[in-house]
């Protein structure tokens, strides 16, 4: 199947199966719109037809088009067949029970109390704990011992706010290095963190171990400060803003996110957006919020459509910042067309629930952070692996081709079926749609793949 | 191809060949942790 759309003055075509981006005139939009399922001699009068007031457009001219769109669709650039449906269930069981990378909630507690934390202020509704030492060896152990032969090993310190724990985290570092030398695995390190606690310690050992450091700010202090707020009420903006600009400018500006949470309060989150880059922060994420529609912050029907325009603004203010030489990096519209993932990475998804678990502070396993709450979801533990094998299958099976609406969505091999948990919440069942999702989803990767069409165009 | 320009792209048929490796990077790692999006995840195999 094709998408076809027109944004930003390009004319775009995508080809679902062989991932293939077409940029195209008008006359060729309109051929390729009508090329399955219309006769040739019939697709000639009616372009010549209608653009009649062009000299350009001859019969010959129309004709050579259409030669055009066969020739791709014989190369298999377009209109390419489906063959990967029937795969889609064996490639994922390729990994078999790998497991390769690990979110360790090492607090379930958090100095900051943000009305709108998916994880309840860190406990994820539960007790407060912090995840001791011995348990968060036996994960980095445990990952190690099933992660068969995948040498790049991924570990989160997630919360919770994972620096009111950061001894542990230290000593888990350590321990993971000197693992590295007998196991040949090599762990990469990711922190996410509210930045209250950081100081030139946090920051020397983040540059140092940290593959990745995620930072939340939400953008203008106004909205920052409205939800992201301590336990007396106080916004934190002032307070993480120097220690952020810090940490990055320490860090080479690379390898980081800074990494907000639109609500109902912004869905102009552009504004945000832009305010972090006027900051001096160059590598942008901005992620709608995840929480129950009766929410105050739950964004509503109305809000999804200025969330869609918002997308649009924000990749035309890219190309433009690009072009007078300040670019910035948008998360959700870093594609890379040429090396980006093969099929089975686009079939399979995220791996939740198979390949990437998030263990406890007590070292219970679930698929992933956001299920961490919910007893059903209790995989097994650290000492003992997976012991509801069912609810492994239940995920494996999860996949571009799980959910009856995904078949023929062209955006299936960009985002491989959408999110379990987004899923979960928004319908009750991991094989659930949830629509607002692939609404924004489609628009991001219709503006992602137009940014690349612009960049080619301008050089 | 006069009407038509094609972007230079990763065939994904041709991937399902040598694919598979799982050495590219978790999504939720790296930076969304509230939604899945493959797309973006760089591709990790030595032997492409």
């Amino acid at each position: 199947m094709v998408h076809q759309y027109r944004l930003n003055g390009y004319n775009i075509v995508m080809d679902t199966c062989s991932g293939a981006v077409h940029v195209v005139d008008d006359v060729a939009y309109d051929i390729i719109a009508l090329f399955e399922g219309t006769p040739e001699e019939e697709i000639v009068s009616s372009m010549v037809s209608k653009y009649a007031a062009r000299p350009d457009v001859t019969e010959e001219e129309v004709r050579a088009c259409i030669g055009d769109v066969r020739a791709l669709r014989d190369q298999g650039k377009l209109f390419s067949p489906d063959t990967f449906a029937e795969k889609a269930g064996t490639l994922k069981e390729r990994s078999g029970d790998v497991v390769k990378a690990l979110c360790l909630h090492v607090a379930h507690t958090c100095n900051l109390n943000c009305a709108y934390c998916f994880a309840s202020q860190g406990r994820y509704r539960g007790e407060r704990a912090l995840m001791s030492f011995e348990v968060g060896r036996q994960a980095l152990d445990f990952l190690v011992a099933h992660s068969g032969s995948r040498r790049n090993l991924e570990v989160d310190f997630f919360g919770g706010e994972p620096l009111m724990n950061f001894a542990v985290v230290k000593q888990l570092v350590a321990y993971a290095r000197e693992k590295e030398k007998t196991c040949g695995k090599r762990f990469r390190f990711t922190l996410t963190t509210n930045g209250v606690l950081i100081d030139d310690e946090v920051i020397d050992f983040a540059n140092r171990e940290c593959h990745n450091v995620v930072l939340s700010l939400d953008g203008r202090k106004e909205i920052h400060d409205a939800l992201r707020v301590d336990y007396q009420g106080r916004g934190s903006y002032d307070v993480i803003v120097p220690k952020f600009k810090r940490l990055v400018e320490k860090r080479g500006g690379r390898n980081y996110y800074m990494r907000g949470t639109f609500t109902h309060r912004n869905p102009d989150f552009t504004k945000d957006v832009f305010h972090m880059a006027d900051l001096g922060f160059t590598e942008l994420s901005m992620e709608p919020v995840v929480c129950a529609p009766e929410d105050s912050a739950a964004l509503t029907e109305e809000d999804i459509e200025t969330v869609k325009e918002q997308y649009e603004i924000l990749a035309v203010e890219m190309l433009k910042r690009r072009r007078e030489g300040r670019p910035i990096t948008f998360y959700h519209y870093m594609l890379d067309l040429k090396n980006g993932p093969c099929v089975y990475k686009r079939l399979s998804g995220c791996g939740s629930g198979t390949e990437y678990m998030a263990v406890t502070p007590w070292g219970d396993l679930y698929p992933c952070h956001q299920f961490v709450g919910e007893e059903k979801y209790r995989m097994g533990d650290v000492w003992h692996g997976v012991t509801n094998t069912a609810l492994r299958e239940e995920f494996r099976a999860c996949n571009a081709y799980a959910r009856e609406e995904c078949r023929d969505c062209w955006a299936r091999m960009y985002c491989s079926g959408g999110c379990a948990a987004n899923a979960y919440h928004a319908t009750g069942s991991i094989r659930g749609v949830y629509k607002a999702g692939c609404e924004l989803f489609k628009k991001r990767i219709e503006c992602a793949v137009m940014m690349q069409a612009a960049e080619a165009d301008e050089g | 191809m006069e009407r038509i320009k094609t972007l230079e792209t990763r065939d994904l048929c041709e991937s399902a060949k040598n694919g598979g490796c799982g050495e590219c990077q978790t999504s939720c790692q790296s930076a969304c942790k509230t939604s899945c999006g493959v797309a973006n995840q760089k591709c990790e195999n030595d032997r492409k």
